[in-house]
C-alpha cells in the first residue's frame, strides 16, 4: 500500500497520484501519514480507492470526491467533502464549518461534532453527523438528507428547498420557511437505511424528528418579505 | 363676476381674458413642466411599487449616464510619435492568460473574451451562438449559473467555467474538461448581490441542472457557501488547483466596488487572472435598485486596479480582463490602453447575435416595451429567442448565423482597436498607454487618470 508522508512529500503528488489512478489499477489502497493540517488532501479523486489519512487535515479535505472512500482518522478544517459526487467519507473526530457542503451525492459520516453550516447547499449528499452540529446548518439545502444524532444550533434549515433534515436531539431554533413535518413509514425506512450505513446501532428511527421546507419562500411574495 | 377690468389678476387659468379698454389679449400659458427630480420614468417606478407591492427585476447594466469611455479620446501620432501603417505593419492582438502558474496557459487570438452569461438566462442556442462566434474570432466563452451545457462546450475551442457562490451544476467533470476555471466573487451590476431566476423560465431541464424542482423561483447566493475573505479565498483557489493537477488557469472575476483592494487580493489569494466588472456591466435579473445605484463605472475601475498590479510588481503576469459597457474596438482600445490586458462583454456579444433586434419590434410592442429598451429578461418571453426558456422563441436563433454575425462583429473590433493602436504607433495593442489618452471631461479625467483634453491636468494628480 502506498504510503504519502506529507511531511516530506509535496501533496501535489499525492493529489496527482490519486488522480492517476485508472480503470484496473493494482495500487487501490492508500495511506496518508502527517498532513498537520494540510489543505485540499485527497481532493478531486475519481476512483474506487480507499484512502486512509492518519492525522487532522485542513479545508477541503476529499474535495468533490468521487467513488473513492476516504477516512480521516482525527478532525478535519472547513468544507471536508464538499461538492462530493459519490463514494464515502468518513471522519473520526469533528468537523468545522461548511462539512458537506453542496455535494451532489455519496455519504459523509462525521463521527464526532460539526461545526455550523453543515450541509450547507447541499445537492444530493447524505450526511450523518453523530454529535451536534452548529448554527445555520442545512441552508438553502436543495436536496439530499442531513441527519444530526446530537441537537442542532440555531436556525436551522434557513431557506431550505428539498433537503430532508432528521435530528434526534434539541433543535435550537429553526430557520424561515423550516418546519417540523411528519416522520412517515417511507422516512422510516429511508432513516434506517441511512443509520446502517454509517453504521450506527444505539439510535432507532423513531426517536429522530423530521424537518423540510414548508415552501412558503418558492415563489416571491411581498408579504413574506420579513422572511427574506 | 364681472371680469376685472385694466388689471391682472387672475393666475388661475392660463388663458385668463383681460379686458383693457378696447383691447383683448390673452396672458401667455405657462408650458407644463415636468420634473427633473419627479421625472416620467420615477413617477412610473413609483405607480408601479405601489401597485404591485415588488420590486423591480430586470436585465441589463445600468441605464444612467455614467463617465464612460465616451469621455476619452486618443492622441494619434505626431512629430514626436510615427504611426504604423495601416494594412502593412502588423499590429498584434495575442494574448497569454493564466500562465502565472496554471500548466496549461490558454491563448486568446484577440483580447475580447465572452463574459459569464447562464444558461438558465440564456436559451440553448443562444449559448451555442456564442460558442461558435467566439471559437471563429479565436477566443473564448464563458459558462455562468446554472453549469456547463453541452451546447458550449461542444461548440467552444475555450471555455471558461465559472465556480459561483450557488455552485449550481458544480462537478469535477466539467471542471476537468474546462479550459480554465472562473471564481466569481461579484459581478458589476451587482456587486454584493445574488440572483434570482423566476419560475417561468425554470423549464426541467434548468431545474435538473439545477439539483430544484421546476417551475419555482430559484435564489443564487450572494456568498460561497465554503469560504469568506481572502485567506480562504487562497486555500479554495489551492484547491481547485490540486483537482485539477494545476493545469488551468484560475480567474478570480469582481464587481467594481473595490478595485485596488480587490484585485490585490486576488492576486495575493494566487489568482492568475483577475476579472473586472463595472456598473454598466449587464445581469440576466437584478433589482433595478441594485443596478443602478451601487458599483463604480468601468472607467473608474481600471487605474487602480492596474495600480494594483504594478505596486505588487504583477502587472502583466497577473491578466486584467475589464467588462461592463465594452461596445466597440475604441472601448476595448481605451480600456487597454489604460492597462488592461483584455476586455469582455456580455450585452454586446447578445445584441450581435439578435438581442434587441429592431425586426421584433411589434412583439416588443406588445410586451410594453421597444427595440433597445427590451430589458425583462427574466421574464423568459425574449422576442429574440435569447433570454428564454420557450422551446418556440428559442427557434428564432439559427445558432450558425448568430454564430457567424458574433464573429464578424468581434473581427470587426478588433479590426478598429488595432486601427487605433496603428495611429498611435503600437505594434501590438497592449502597447497602448495612458500618455496616449486624453479626456473630455474633468470627470473622466480623474477617473481614467488621463489629463483634460488640452491641458497637462488631472484632478487629483497635477496641480490643483
Ligand atoms: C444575460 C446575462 C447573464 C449573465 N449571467 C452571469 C453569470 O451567470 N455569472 C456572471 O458572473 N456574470 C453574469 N453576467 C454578467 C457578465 O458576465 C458580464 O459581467 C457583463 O455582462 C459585462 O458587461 P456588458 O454586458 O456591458 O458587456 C450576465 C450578464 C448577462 C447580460
Amino acid at each position: 500500500m502506498p504510503t504519502f508522508d506529507l511531511a516530506s512529500v509535496p501533496l501535489r503528488d499525492l493529489n496527482q497520484a490519486l488522480h492517476a489512478v485508472g480503470a484496473g489499477a493494482n495500487e487501490t489502497e492508500f495511506e496518508v501519514i502527517n498532513p498537520r493540517g494540510a489543505h485540499a488532501v485527497a481532493v478531486g479523486i475519481d476512483a474506487p480507492v480507499r484512502v486512509d489519512v492518519h492525522g487532522s487535515v485542513g479545508y477541503y479535505c476529499a474535495g468533490m470526491n468521487a467513488e473513492a472512500t476516504v477516512t480521516v482518522h482525527g478532525s478535519v478544517g472547513p468544507g471536508v467533502a464538499e461538492n462530493m459526487m459519490s463514494g464515502t467519507v468518513v471522519v473520526k473526530g469533528d468537523a468545522s464549518q461548511y462539512a458537506g457542503a453542496t455535494g451532489h451525492g455519496g455519504l459523509l459520516v462525521i463521527e464526532g461534532n460539526a461545526s455550523s453550516r453543515c450541509g450547507i447547499s447541499m445537492k444530493g449528499i447524505d450526511i450523518v453527523v453523530k454529535g451536534n452540529i452548529g448554527h445555520m446548518s442545512a441552508f438553502m439545502a436543495q436536496a439530499g438528507n442531513l441527519v444530526v444524532l446530537g441537537d442542532a444550533g440555531d436556525a436551522l434549515g434557513d431557506s431550505l428547498y428539498e433537503a430532508k433534515l432528521f435530528v434526534r436531539g434539541e433543535v435550537k431554533s429553526l430557520g424561515a420557511d423550516c418546519v417540523k413535518k411528519k416522520m412517515r413509514p417511507k422516512h422510516l425506512a429511508l432513516l434506517a437505511d441511512l443509520l446502517a450505513k454509517a453504521g450506527v446501532t444505539d439510535a432507532k428511527p423513531e426517536e429522530f424528528t423530521r424537518y423540510g421546507s414548508a415552501r412558503a419562500l418558492y415563489h416571491f411574495n411581498i408579504d413574506n418579505v420579513d422572511a427574506y | 363676476m364681472a371680469p376685472p377690468a385694466r388689471s391682472i389678476i387672475s393666475t388661475s387659468t392660463m388663458s385668463t381674458r383681460i379686458e383693457a379698454g378696447q383691447m383683448t389679449y390673452k396672458n401667455p400659458p405657462t408650458a407644463p413642466r415636468q420634473s427633473a427630480t419627479f421625472d416620467e420614468y420615477t413617477l412610473s417606478e413609483i405607480r408601479r411599487a405601489a401597485a404591485t407591492g415588488i420590486y423591480d427585476i430586470r436585465g441589463a447594466g445600468a441605464k444612467r449616464k455614467v463617465p464612460h469611455f465616451d469621455d476619452l479620446l486618443f492622441l494619434g501620432a505626431s512629430i514626436s510619435r510615427y504611426p504604423l501603417e495601416g494594412y502593412r505593419e502588423a499590429c498584434g492582438t495575442n494574448v497569454v492568460l493564466g500562465a502565472r502558474h496554471a500548466k496549461k496557459p490558454i491563448e486568446l487570438k484577440i483580447p475580447i473574451t465572452i463574459a459569464g452569461m447562464s444558461f438558465g438566462s440564456l436559451s440553448g442556442p443562444a449559448k451555442e451562438a456564442l460558442g461558435r462566434g467566439a471559437t471563429l474570432a479565436g477566443t473564448s466563452t464563458t459558462t455562468g449559473d446554472g453549469g456547463m451545457t453541452e451546447e458550449e462546450r461542444g461548440h467552444s475551442e475555450i471555455l471558461v467555467y465559472q465556480y459561483l457562490p450557488s455552485r449550481y451544476g458544480m462537478n469535477p467533470h466539467d471542471l476537468r474538461r474546462a479550459d480554465a476555471i472562473e471564481v466569481v466573487v461579484g459581478q458589476g451590476a451587482k456587486p454584493g448581490g445574488g440572483g434570482m431566476l423566476l419560475g417561468q423560465k425554470i423549464s426541467d431541464r434548468v431545474a435538473e441542472m439545477r439539483t430544484l424542482p421546476p417551475g419555482i423561483d430559484q435564489r443564487s447566493a450572494c456568498r460561497h457557501p465554503d469560504w469568506t475573505g481572502p485567506d480562504d479565498l487562497e486555500i479554495k483557489i489551492q484547491e481547485l488547483r490540486e483537482i485539477t493537477d494545476w493545469e488551468k488557469p484560475i480567474y478570480v472575476k469582481v464587481g467594481g466596488a473595490r478595485p485596488y483592494y480587490d484585485t490585490a487580493l486576488a492576486v495575493k489569494s494566487g489568482a492568475d487572472v483577475v476579472v473586472l466588472d463595472g456598473m454598466q456591466g449587464g445581469t440576466a435579473a437584478t433589482q433595478e435598485v441594485f443596478i443602478e445605484n451601487v458599483g463604480l463605472p468601468t472607467l473608474a475601475c481600471i487605474r487602480p486596479a492596474v495600480q494594483a498590479l504594478q505596486d505588487l510588481g504583477m502587472h502583466r503576469k497577473v491578466q486584467l480582463v475589464i467588462s461592463g459597457g465594452v461596445r466597440n474596438g475604441a472601448d476595448v482600445a481605451k480600456a487597454l490602453a489604460l492597462g488592461a490586458d483584455a476586455v469582455s462583454i456580455g450585452t454586446a456579444a447578445l445584441v450581435a447575435i439578435g438581442d434587441n433586434d429592431p425586426r421584433w419590434e411589434k412583439e416588443y410592442q406588445a410586451l410594453g416595451t421597444t427595440a433597445g429598451a427590451y430589458d425583462d429578461w427574466h421574464e423568459g418571453r425574449d422576442p429574440a429567442g435569447i433570454s428564454t426558456q420557450d422551446p418556440e422563441l428559442m427557434k428564432r436563433v439559427d445558432p450558425v448565423a448568430a454564430g457567424r454575425r458574433l464573429a464578424n462583429y468581434l473581427k470587426v473590433m478588433t479590426l478598429e482597436a488595432q486601427t487605433i493602436a496603428r495611429a498611435c504607433g503600437k505594434n501590438h495593442v497592449h502597447n497602448l498607454e495612458p500618455e496616449d489618452l486624453c479626456a473630455l471631461s474633468i470627470e473622466a479625467s480623474a477617473m481614467a487618470g488621463v489629463p483634460l483634453a488640452g491641458t497637462d491636468w488631472i484632478p487629483g494628480k497635477t496641480g490643483l
